[in-house]
């Protein structure tokens, strides 16, 4: 693999990390991530969905004018969101009813509408194939990681795995809607912090 | 009676940014000043309206007869795109004055997931036109509310000396945990 591709491959998963430094798709980062496997659950739909639309989008880009040319990636993207949302409803029912309406949703997910015009409508297949990957997955990471801090703190437990005894009282405000903008903010500062370090 | 439940369940209990979060991205990004959230709240309020009337009309006319309710994200996400652009062309030739004020938050509208979401929710809790345009009516403001009370707390905040590791996203995000858990202690008021 080349220098280019590498980059492209990774651009998504830590220097421009669509949740934590350019802070994209935030209703489904705040809206999931009650618990780590939500996080993951919601991560992969969205990685799945960015992958099939940016090598779609590459395929078609020459044929699509240029004028209706969102409407069309909309199109191709809400196809591909019908696609896993009736694979998740036949194979994953459990999950598909804890994510509830953020599924459709993301069609509106602005990260895939976003690489879709930045990235797969000026480059090759391959390319925005790593590209798609590679956001998909820093996507993924930044939900299960909130997800997880959520879990912790609010449920005491990780994946579903309890570590603390019933009794135990958790700061059930973390698992609350308050909790994912405190949980998300202090996330934030760390980043902000690890950045300026380097 | 049942109106009225469902109206203020959707703008304090259920409200649609802080405890759905739905439509976060307008949210944190045009709440600066408060005269552009009220612009972009009257925006979102008639193109919400708007666009649950026609996706209901066209699910309960179309889709559902014909068995075709797997369309209906396709089908919902192009009916509010080109309902935008519509709206958008339609204010540019009738009301310039109109145009000026709200036009240049209609293409923001377009992925705003709250739109679409409350035009799925409407046909997901089963309501009719009527009890539906009431829920949206009643989102739309809780969405305008929200905004409007997080953009006066920005305002001060302008002026207030913040710890240097706070500043830009991390203090917004700190003074909307803190207006959620506000909103929080309406949920008592819902059976």
């Amino acid at each position: 693999m080349n220098k280019k591709s590498l980059e492209n491959l990774t651009r998504g998963i830590f220097k421009e990390n669509p949740t934590f430094v350019m802070l994209l798709g935030m209703c489904p980062t705040l809206g999931v991530s009650t618990s780590a496997i939500n996080g993951l659950g919601m991560g992969l739909a969205t990685a799945f969905v960015l992958i099939l639309s940016n090598i779609g989008i590459s395929m078609v880009k020459n044929i699509i004018p240029d004028i209706i040319r969102i409407p069309s990636f909309i199109v191709i993207i809400a196809s591909f969101v019908t696609v896993i949302e009736m694979l998740m409803q036949a194979y994953l029912p459990q999950l598909y009813a804890a994510l509830g309406i953020y599924i459709p949703l993301i069609v509106v997910n602005c990260i895939i509408l976003g690489r879709a015009e930045a990235f797969a409508s000026k480059n090759n297949v391959w390319q925005s194939f790593l590209d798609a990957v590679g956001m998909g997955l820093g996507f993924t990471m930044a939900l299960t990681f909130l997800g997880a801090i959520r879990e912790i703190l609010g449920n005491g437990s990780l994946f579903g795995w309890s570590f603390v005894s019933d009794e135990t009282p958790t700061m059930l405000l973390f698992i609350m809607p308050p909790g994912a903008f405190l949980a998300l903010a202090a996330i934030i500062i760390a980043v902000n912090k690890l950045r300026g370090a380097k | 009676m049942a109106y009225i439940m469902i109206f203020i369940t959707a703008v304090f209990v259920n409200n649609i940014i802080l405890s759905q979060f739905l439509g976060i991205c307008p949210f944190l990004g045009v709440s600066k000043k408060i005269s552009t959230a009220v612009g972009m709240g009257l925006a979102v309020m008639f193109v919400m309206t708007l666009s649950t009337i026609v996706t209901f009309l066209i699910y309960y006319t179309f889709l559902q007869p014909y068995d075709l309710k797997f369309m209906t994200t396709v089908t919902f996400i192009l009916v509010i795109a080109s309902l935008v652009q519509m709206v958008e062309l339609i204010i540019k030739k009738t009301s310039p004055a109109l145009y000026q004020s709200l036009g240049i938050f209609l293409p923001l509208i377009t992925t705003n997931c709250a739109v679409l979401g409350i035009a799925l929710l409407t046909i997901q809790k089963n309501y009719t036109l009527l009890a539906g345009i009431c829920y949206t009516l009643a989102s739309a403001t809780g969405f305008t509310l929200a905004i409007v009370i997080f953009a006066g707390i920005r305002e001060r905040l302008e002026h207030a000396e913040i710890p240097k590791a706070l500043k830009g996203t991390p203090i917004v995000l700190i003074s909307a945990a803190l207006l959620s858990m506000a909103f929080m202690g309406f949920a008592g008021i819902s059976y």
